[in-house]
């Protein structure tokens, strides 16, 4: 994760460092840990969820860019002010998409 | 270069800013492999896409451009959110990258190892990202 926080530092410009805070850090480390300890069939059905978490993060970065350009509030602001944007996309695609599994 | 390497930002950013983002990353983690204990991997699974460490990500971002425009006697305060809004927009291209990294690993786990399927699924979202990334800059330039 600090791997990624430090690759996010050194690149120029912001907007390709942006990159770096949708990495899959969490992701790495938490499969790696779940694949060891409930086996890769879990591990596996976790990565089809995250499609979906995954799409809701893109609406929600996006979200963040608006607050800022339009809005002119702080980074934190915006940050927080989007995260119903993440959880209505994520379980709206979990609704639609995945809720059948499980 | 399109792309250029910024040492200086790595002096920018202080230990406990690196520290931060790595609890919150951690406390993700944890929480992600609480649910999936009670939930099950469905549910624990979108949580690997949750927005853990860029709500710090993009604070740091304004505040080490406001920072360094004061520093040169700048009033930095509107190129902080500008810079904070370009880091959100790269994240959203990075985004698409990660849905590109979870189909790979979806695909690839049930028959691979993890050794295998990470690395190579990382590589395929770099790939993804930087490639939207570059495109999305081609297209501003002929405009």
């Amino acid at each position: 994760m600090s791997a990624f926080a430090m690759l996010g530092s050194v690149f120029k410009p912001t907007s390709f460092a942006g990159l770096f805070g949708a990495g899959p850090s969490v992701a790495l480390a938490t499969l790696a840990l779940v694949a060891g300890q409930q086996g890769r069939t879990f591990a596996g059905i976790e990565c089809r969820s995250m499609m979906a978490g995954a799409a809701g993060l893109a609406i929600y970065s996006w979200l963040v860019a608006q607050f800022l350009m339009r809005l002119r509030i702080s980074a934190l602001k915006a940050a927080l002010a989007s995260m119903a944007a993440w959880f209505t996309t994520a379980f709206v695609l979990w609704e639609a998409f995945l809720r059948q599994g499980s | 270069m399109i792309v250029r390497i910024h040492s200086g930002g790595l002096r920018e950013t202080k230990w406990y800013e690196y520290l931060l983002r790595f609890l919150f990353g951690g406390a993700i983690t944890a929480l992600t492999g609480v649910i999936g204990k009670h939930w099950g991997p469905v549910v624990a699974g979108l949580f690997l896409g949750f927005p853990a460490i860029f709500p710090a990500s993009a604070t740091l971002v304004q505040k080490h451009t406001r920072e360094s425009k004061a520093r040169k006697g700048l009033h930095g305060e509107q190129r902080g959110i500008e810079a904070a809004a370009d880091d959100a927009l790269g994240a959203t291209i990075g985004s698409a990258g990660l849905v590109i990294f979870a189909f790979i690993s979806w695909r690839l786990f049930p028959r691979h190892s993890p050794a295998l399927v990470l690395p190579l699924a990382t590589a395929a979202w770099l790939a993804a990202a930087s490639s939207l990334w570059l495109a999305r800059k081609w297209r501003h330039r002929r405009r």
